[in-house]
């Protein structure tokens, strides 16, 4: 036993300093573990056209938000109209780059005027903050209006998939009737009925400025575009409810909530994440033709399809005011799509065509 | 022994019948018989092993005694008291739980090691604290030898005999008495089997745990069990002691089922006469009449077509359900 002893060697003690608590971090993880949705977004940013589409949405986004809080003029502020005198009907219809008769004067006073960029409306109103505010109308409309349908068809396509059996089959059949009612028809059919029902009820509230058309609009989105949301989530339940870390869960004891909450709708999330991207601009583009046939926004406030609608009038002298929000319209549901397709290859590289 | 005898058995299992409804034309349904009519009970600290080809019920059977499905009949009896009511059930998932065949997909893809280990502990509420969940869950991990540092890992981050381990180590989460082992390693290379198989040995020893161990590797079930029962569509047909079935067997099926395991040394294998079964096994739709061996059986005669074999103690300990049981051994 004594031999080892002679055998050792000197060795340099300051060789072998205790680690650093930076070294021991280092040393545990050489690679902080990349999760599902870190890689998605790798994915994504590397997609030029998703990047591209994502920075479109963003940026017209925040102008609609910002834009009106130090904008000069007001989407229902008539220039002509000052009260105690008669109106100056000078103002109407000012081409872009225009200005009324007053303003002509303050400008030759010396003092600076903020232009009219897109000019002016029939009713002498400045029609970039009436497009700036129909933007802002069209985005929440869409925003709003999927979340309902995320939240309703979320919650009735996981039930349908988890229970399974009768429930499955009678949920299945109202959708299949909800599906096979011709939804455009539905949507003006039920529009034009809740907007006499919604009228006396929202009177006074908050919910009258923004007007029984948008709230109604709101309601049959939820009631009718559910159906494909609620499918498409029993589907994708329906598979992985069969896993066996599903039957794992049971065999510990778990519910039926804590099934669906814990393992099948964040395994799930990804598909639900795109429909409900690929849900906003179909969203938009409804209420965009609705208000174009009277059934959207009321009046004074703007929508980009009722301001399409109200450059009918004019189409001939005035035909940028048609132009100016349907390429707005445009690329809106254009980057929105892009964006949507962007995040399913991301996201879910199986469901690529 | 005789004292062990008189103990009551942990898990009891009387007549278990699991049928599933199949659609046969548009609306009618016929029962496909799962599991049709199987008695064993376990001692505790014991190891029963559930042998049998692909399609026989073993999977049901363990499914079923777990209640993950409703038994169309029978009975479960958890330390001599039936498990019937939700309260029952709730409890008996606290003391049995399971480990599943594939290690790929009992795990969940989303959810890191911690959390899956602790989700039994989760779902019973079964901690104080953040600082004690973590605390029990680490010590399951060194339990089932995997490091700390794996806590915050996704399971696509490791092989499959690991994922494995993370199986067991959730397995064990609420201290069970008894774990239904679903073919644990017959995802796994022959070389990681062996690890874990020595660690169930192990962690039988230590916790004093209760195996029903199902696989269709006879070796490696005799290896582990104590008891080895063997089944044929959806029925028991024999039931003994881990050495007494491997040296002699007494049904015709388990006789063939010996004789195809692989011997390791050429000179016995080549003794070996490896009794071949014709045929395929039935469908459990239309199982045939009486003895549900006889359409592959050498020995059957016209009385195996007519009833059913009873179930019976041919000699101590040793049971099996044949009508020739008698002709074919003496």
């Amino acid at each position: 036993m004594d031999s080892p002893k002679k055998m050792t060697l000197h060795v340099d003690m300051d060789a072998f300093l205790p680690a650093t608590e930076e070294e021991k971090a280092y040393m545990v993880q050489m690679r902080p573990s990349s999760t599902f949705f870190r890689d998605g977004v790798k994915r994504l940013v590397r997609n030029k056209v998703a990047l591209t589409s994502f920075v479109v949405i963003v940026l017209i986004t925040l102008s609609s938000i910002f834009i009106p809080l130090f904008w000069p003029y007001s989407y229902d502020n008539m220039l002509g109209v000052t009260p105690g005198r008669p109106v100056d009907s000078s103002y109407n219809n000012l081409a872009p780059f225009a200005y009324g008769r007053t303003e002509l004067r303050l400008q030759e006073e010396g003092a600076t005027v903020f232009p009219h960029i897109f000019g002016t409306d029939a009713s002498g109103r400045d029609y970039f903050i009436r497009v700036v505010y129909g933007t802002r109308i069209s985005l929440a409309v869409g925003f709003f209006a999927s979340i309902i349908v995320l939240l309703i068809g979320m919650t009735i396509g996981s039930i349908a998939g988890y229970c399974g059996g009768k429930v499955d089959l009678v949920i299945m059949r109202i959708v299949d009737i909800i599906y096979s009612l011709p939804d455009m028809l539905m949507v003006i059919l039920l529009a034009s009925v809740l907007k006499i029902g919604l009228t006396p009820v929202i009177e006074g509230t908050v919910f009258a400025r923004i007007g029984s058309n948008i709230i109604s609009l709101f309601i049959v989105f939820g009631v009718l575009y559910w159906v494909s949301m609620s499918r498409l989530i029993r589907g994708q339940i329906l598979s992985l409810r069969e896993q066996e870390y599903v039957l794992a869960s049971r065999a510990a004891g778990a519910g039926g909530r804590w099934i669906i909450t814990k393992h099948l709708l964040p395994n799930c999330i990804s598909v639900v994440i795109i429909s409900t991207a690929l849900q906003i601009p179909s969203a938009i583009f409804t209420e965009s033709y609705l208000s174009f046939l009277g059934l959207g926004v009321n009046a004074p406030m703007p929508s980009l399809g009722s301001l399409a609608s109200d450059a009918l009038n004019g189409i001939t002298s005035y035909p940028y005011r048609l132009v100016i929000p349907a390429v707005v319209i445009s690329l809106i549901v254009l980057s929105l799509n892009l964006f949507g397709d962007g995040l399913r290859d991301a996201f879910d590289p199986k469901l690529r065509t | 022994m005789k004292a062990t005898e008189r103990e009551q058995p942990l898990i009891e299992v009387r007549d278990l019948k699991e049928y599933f409804p199949v659609l046969v034309g548009m609306f009618r349904t016929k029962p496909l018989k799962a599991v049709d009519g199987v008695s064993f009970s376990i001692r505790k600290g014991e190891t029963l092993g559930l042998v049998g080809e692909s399609g026989c019920g073993k999977t049901t059977v363990g499914r079923t005694l777990l209640r993950l499905y409703k038994p169309t009949g029978g009975e479960i009896l958890y330390k001599g008291s039936p498990v019937r009511s939700k309260a029952d059930i709730t409890e008996f998932r606290k003391k049995a739980t399971m480990v599943f065949q594939d290690p790929y997909s009992s795990l969940n893809p989303r959810m890191t090691v911690s959390d899956i280990i602790g989700e039994p502990l989760d779902i019973h509420k079964s901690y104080g604290s953040p600082a004690e969940r973590q605390e029990k869950i680490l010590d399951l991990m060194n339990r089932v030898g995997l490091n700390s540092e794996h806590a915050a890992r996704y399971a696509h981050e490791f092989s499959g005999g690991q994922r494995q381990r993370i199986g067991i180590a959730r397995a064990l989460a609420l201290n069970p008495d008894f774990i239904v082992c679903d073919e644990p390693v017959s995802a796994l290379d022959v070389s990681i089997q062996a690890q874990v198989i020595n660690m169930f040995d192990e962690l039988q020893e230590q916790m004093g745990l209760t195996y029903l161990f199902i696989a269709h590797d006879i070796l490696v079930v005799r290896h582990i069990s104590d008891r080895i029962a063997v089944m044929y569509l959806g029925r028991m047909v024999e039931l003994a002691d881990a050495a007494e079935i491997y040296e002699r067997p007494l049904h015709p099926y388990t006789k063939s089922l010996m004789s195809a395991v692989p011997q390791p040394d050429p000179k016995t294998a080549r003794a070996n006469q490896r009794i071949v079964l014709t045929g395929d096994i039935p469908s459990p739709l239309n199982a045939p009449s009486g003895c549900p061996f006889r359409t592959r059986c050498a020995y059957a005669t016209e009385a195996c077509g007519a009833e059913m074999p009873e179930f019976r103690e041919v000699s101590a300990g040793h049971f099996a359900a044949c009508h020739r049981i008698d002709a074919l051994n003496d």
